[in-house]
């Protein structure tokens, strides 16, 4: 459990003030130019001994990235993008950055973009987050009239600009190559990888793209030290994370605790238990919506944390779970994800775009049963055809949480579909339409 | 090199190429749809999908970088199922109506689901359906068939040079489209058709009239412009039904202009398909004798400075040259194949060539493109300037143009002045534009008939040339002095020697009653109502155009797709055509025509087969006797004739009223008909 000392946001529920001054109080931009007189390297180096991993879903070594930014310069200027598209449903950590503690991104990023060579960054945040944006903007011009920011940032010598993109609302536009092309002013489409951002990003040039929450404990981290981060959590799960609980405990709510402690506890003390007591659990999404789900028994001892969850199967993705009771319809809950990433598929490569329809479809009707038995295989198969096929991570989002749902409810679908064909005669009833089977009863 | 291994076979591909190129170069199959080798990378067709040494998932080989050691396997367990699947998504949302979808039989997504898919559908929900799209009079659409693989958006952004087809919506739901209903404005919209990997962009003359395995394929040679596209006609029986090009990476890479490709449906319509000659005022139909033996007695005693004889645009180099032959053997120096009346310096070759080549824009630093318009002169040489323009980068390939102020020429060009004292100015360095030129390795100039055309136009070529000269584009190793013509027979007709000899009268000297008699091959395209009232006119052609109906005898020739012939490009490239198919009715073979008559004249010409003539026109021509085309720039700087007219300040104007409206036959065409009616006359109405 996070002890309060070693809380990196301390005005996560707004109860502070936001602006410069009470940030300043809570010790951001405290010897700011200090940490830049470390030098690049010692940053970087300092970055990859934290073990802080990227907090964006995927979890990969925030220094490290860093470190993949060239080290000299060859004319093209180095930028780094904060990604702030924050639309994983049931996720909503980011926001509380943007809107309660917006110098901590601003610092961070003048900190990282000294790192990685680069005068300007740019965050791309998600088009409904309007007073977040605004708050964002109010915390960059009180830095740039302090001098913070802007030329001779902190007096440290280097020149920094810090420029806020408001995306347009679609979810694929948070993968980092569709981001880098939406904020070029083009169709948020995915880039083919390689070439990587950080050979070839932003307007062809180096770049790094993190996610809001790795940016903004970067400051805190360079100020307490690799050591202290590194102390926290699990070996290779360093530090503490923002996370959140939604869905059926009786107080939903976004906090910040250490990496590794089990799911039970954290959702019996920040989520103030399950709906109905533990018993009553059904299943817990650990990360956002695009990981695969856990069933009560696992949720029973497992931990929070990159490596335990990806052992059993599923991942931390953004660290925000959403908890399910038994009476949720689990197969219409992850239709309904089925139905999302449906309509958010950015229709570029072919198994992402045909399947994700299809796999929409086909749980549209394992919803009401009308299916059959070996459907559900077909399903799996199709959910396999997707994974790994696509360009980028959406095709493999999609097809986890399905690939959850078999793997932990298969009696489920198989009794809907018994059921289903009790209540409508029986025989083969896949290419009936319901309509017309009411119709004709 | 870099060293790669696919599926154990060691190959050696260049740096920076793709694992499917490395996959090629070991001689191994790599199933693509949105892949194009002339477009840039999309990767999103994932069906070349191989698994590369150390990757956790299959990679899309077509846009995958290699790297020395690189292991790919592109027949394991992963790879095939990944096709297996791409495949089925393909086709869950594809129509399946093979039967009544004109790619049928030519259509990668039927080939490739032969090879590569599963032999039944598991989809059993609804399919997709799309709402198809107007892209103007050539090219249909079944946008239901379409395989998003956006082939048609990079051709139209990035070769055709205009971004009018994009993809509207996400997911599914992506649909290609133009945007608005308008009809894409590009003259080599036609590809788009070639490239489509599906039947989603059909040709629209075309639809429903055969089906690939019917036709039989003959290699050609385009004539509608000047660039010598290689194409292939496609026959069935006695027609022709559709024409595509052939690739070739010197001359057109694989595009072709629309006018060429369309122009298909004006081959059986207005033909002359027997002679005609013409009693008390009116044409009546004749047999051959009567025709020959006619113009045999109209013929006597005429003295040869009274004859006269045009070549059109549209002739290959043998009937040429057998009109010259024959014209020398009356005794007359009346021979002419400028009908546009462009005036060339013709005591060398280089005077009057597109001398850099086509392929060589692809090294070119600079261009100055003086009175033309390349995009409709020669739009598949303009896909090459701006292929270049593109790949050289922002800056990297500076052109400027003189004239056309308001063409749009789908790059970047700098309109420097709209007549030719502009010259002068870039001579004198009063420019910006000169010191590009001054700075360039490889600078281009080219110089168009809107200058050639003109009384000055000997005084601006040899300006031209100067320029080139100073800005040390006339080297050994390069030649930066380019004549771009828009006839197709224009260069071999100078090379043959078809111009007026000494005291002989050009085009304009033969009107007006400058001769008696007036041979007319293929020549439309003058101020035929000038002809003087009592000359006796002799059309000898295919098409029922101008020239026929002011001839007194009409000789039926015959169209490029029905004869074996030379054609020469405006790079002086020598290329042949074959006979696609026979001619209709009592038409014949042109150099045959004119070795029969020379024989009824009594002169006979000293050739009785087409090798002999081509013998003939390889001792006229050097370059009618060689296997290769070369490319060479010269030492000897001596500029072309100035003329007498000195350059005026006159501005240019185009020499192509109406794209899609430039000879006999597309005038005989409906499509080019409709196409002229909505891309052309609107712009000319509203101009008005």
């Amino acid at each position: 459990m996070l002890q309060d000392k070693d809380r990196i946001f301390t005005n996560l529920y707004g109860q502070g003030d936001w602006t410069l001054a009470g940030a300043r109080a809570r010790g951001d931009w405290d010897g700011t130019a200090e940490i830049l007189a470390r030098g690049r390297d010692a940053i970087i180096g300092e970055m990859k001994a934290s073990g802080l991993r990227g907090r964006g879903g995927a979890g990969f070594p925030t220094g490290v990235k860093w470190s993949f930014m060239p080290k000299k310069n060859d004319g093209r200027p180095h930028y780094l993008v904060i990604n702030g598209d924050e639309s994983e449903p049931g996720t909503c950590k980011d926001r509380e950055i943007l809107r309660h503690d917006p110098h901590k991104l601003v610092e961070s990023a003048l900190i990282a973009s000294f790192a990685m060579g680069a005068h300007a960054a740019y965050v791309y945040i998600r088009g409904e987050f309007y007073n977040e944006a605004m708050h964002l903007q109010h915390a960059i011009d009180e830095a740039y009239e302090a001098g913070l920011i802007g030329k001779n940032a902190c007096g440290s010598g280097w020149d920094f600009d810090f420029y806020i993109h408001r995306g347009a609302g679609a979810y694929i536009c948070g993968e980092e190559t569709a981001l880098l092309e939406s904020l070029e002013g083009k169709k948020g489409q995915p880039r083919m990888k390689p070439p990587f951002p950080a050979a070839m990003g932003l307007y062809g040039c180096p770049t790094t793209v993190n996610n809001v929450e790795s940016i903004a404990v970067s400051a805190t981290i360079l100020r307490r030290g690799a050591a202290w981060f590194a102390g926290l959590g699990r070996p290779n799960n360093a530090g503490s994370k923002l996370m959140a609980i939604s869905g059926h405990v009786n107080t939903p709510c976004v906090f910040e605790e250490e990496l590794g402690v089990p799911m039970r506890e954290i959702i019996e003390k920040h989520g103030g238990g399950v709906r109905g007591g533990w018993d009553n659990l059904l299943a817990v999404i650990p990360g956002g919506c695009s990981v695969p789900m856990l069933p009560r028994d696992v949720c029973e001892s497992v931990l929070m944390d990159y490596d335990s969850l990806r052992a059993e199967g599923s991942g931390l993705g953004t660290g925000c779970m959403i908890v399910m009771d038994k009476s949720t319809d689990i197969i219409a809950a992850i239709a309904r994800f089925s139905k999302f990433f449906k309509h958010e598929s950015c229709g570029q490569c072919t198994p992402c775009r045909e399947g994700t329809g299809w796999m929409m479809r086909i749980m549209d009707r394992m919803v009401e049963g009308r299916a059959e038995i070996e459907e559900i295989d077909m399903l799996e198969q199709v959910t396999r055809q997707v994974e790994g096929h696509t360009i980028c991570a959406l095709g493999d989002a999609a097809a986890w949480p399905i690939q959850g749902l078999i793997r932990r409810f298969r009696p489920v679908m198989e009794e809907r579909i018994h059921a289903y064909k009790a209540a409508h005669g029986g025989g083969r009833l896949v290419q009936v339409p319901t309509g017309l089977v009411e119709a004709a009863e | 090199m870099v060293k790669v291994t696919v599926d154990g076979i060691v190959v050696d591909v260049a740096p920076g190429s793709s694992a499917l190129q490395a996959c090629e170069a070991a001689g191994k199959e790599i199933p693509r749809f949105c892949y194009h080798e002339r477009l840039s990378v999309a990767g999103n067709c994932r069906m070349c999908l191989v698994e590369v040494s150390g990757g956790r998932k299959p990679v899309a080989s077509c846009g995958f970088p290699i790297s020395n050691g690189m292991q790919i396997f592109t027949d394991t367990e992963v790879v095939r199922r990944a096709r297996r699947a791409v495949m089925e998504f393909l086709l869950i949302n594809h129509p399946l109506d093979c039967p009544i979808c004109d790619q049928g039989g030519e259509c990668d997504l039927q080939d490739q689901a032969f090879g590569y898919g599963a032999d039944h559908s598991r989809y059993r929900e609804n399919k997709r359906a799309v709402t198809d799209k107007y892209l103007g009079p050539l090219v249909k659409t079944v946008m239901t068939r379409c395989i998003q693989c956006t082939r048609c958006i990079r051709f139209s952004t990035e070769v055709a040079g205009v971004p009018e087809l994009g993809g509207v919506s996400r997911g599914e739901n992506l649909e290609i489209t133009n945007y608005v209903e308008k009809a894409l404005t590009s003259e080599l919209s036609g590809n788009l058709i070639d490239i489509c990997p599906v039947g989603a962009l059909t040709s629209q003359p075309y639809a429903f009239s055969s089906r690939p395995w019917e036709l039989k394929r003959t290699d050609s040679i385009d004539v509608c412009d000047a660039v010598g596209t290689n194409i292939v006609m496609q026959a069935r029986g006695a027609s022709v039904l559709r024409i595509v090009p052939r690739i070739n990476d010197e001359v057109n890479e694989e595009w072709l202009a629309d006018k060429g490709r369309f122009v298909v449906d004006g081959f059986r319509r207005r033909r002359l398909d027997r002679p005609w000659v013409r009693v008390d005022g009116k044409l009546q139909p004749a047999g051959w004798a009567d025709a020959f033996s006619l113009i045999a007695t109209r013929l006597k005693g005429v003295p040869g400075a009274r004859i006269g004889a045009i070549a059109g645009d549209m002739c290959d180099a043998e009937s040429l040259m057998a009109l010259k032959d024959l014209m020398d053997m009356l005794g007359s120096p009346n021979i002419d194949c400028r009908q546009d009346g462009a005036h060339y310096d013709t005591s060398r070759r280089d005077f009057y060539t597109f001398n850099t080549g086509i392929a060589g824009i692809d090294a070119a630093d600079a261009l100055l493109i003086v009175g033309s318009i390349p995009r409709q002169e020669a739009p598949v040489l303009n896909a090459r300037i701006r292929r270049r323009f593109v790949d050289a980068g922002r800056g990297k390939f500076p052109i400027a143009m003189i004239g056309a102020p308001n063409a749009d020429p789908t790059y970047t060009a700098d309109v420097l002045g709209e007549g030719p004292d502009t010259l002068a100015k870039l001579a004198a360095g009063e420019l910006p534009f000169a010191e590009v030129l001054a700075n360039a390795k490889n600078p281009m100039i080219i110089v168009g008939h809107g200058a050639l055309t003109r009384p000055d136009g000997p005084a601006i070529a040899k300006a031209c040339w100067d320029l080139a000269v100073q800005a040390g584009a006339i080297r050994p190793d390069w030649h930066g002095f380019n004549v771009l013509h828009t006839a197709a027979s224009r260069m071999a007709g100078l090379d043959l020697g078809l111009v007026p000899g000494a005291q002989g009268r050009d085009v304009a000297g033969m009107l007006g009653g400058g001769v008696d008699v007036l041979w007319l091959m293929g020549a439309d395209e003058f101020a035929v109502q000038d002809i003087g009232p009592d000359t006796f006119v002799i059309y000898q052609g295919h098409h029922g155009d101008a020239g026929a109906a002011r001839a007194d005898v009409i000789l039926p020739g015959v169209l490029y797709a029905e004869k074996p012939g030379t054609y020469t490009n405006t790079e002086g490239r020598v290329q042949r055509a074959f006979r696609a198919v026979m001619p209709p009715g009592d038409a014949r073979e042109d150099w045959r025509i004119l070795r029969a008559f020379s024989e009824v004249a009594g002169r006979k010409l000293p050739y009785d087969t087409i090798e002999a003539l081509r013998a003939r026109m390889a001792q006229a021509h050097p370059a009618y006797g060689q296997a290769e085309h070369t490319r060479l720039g010269t030492t000897d700087t001596t500029p072309p004739q100035a003329g007498s007219v000195a350059v005026a300040a006159t501005p240019f104007h185009p020499v192509i009223a109406d794209y899609y409206l430039t000879h006999a036959v597309c005038r005989a065409s409906p499509t080019m008909e409709t196409c002229s009616g909505i891309y052309v006359r609107p712009a000319i109405e509203a101009a008005e």
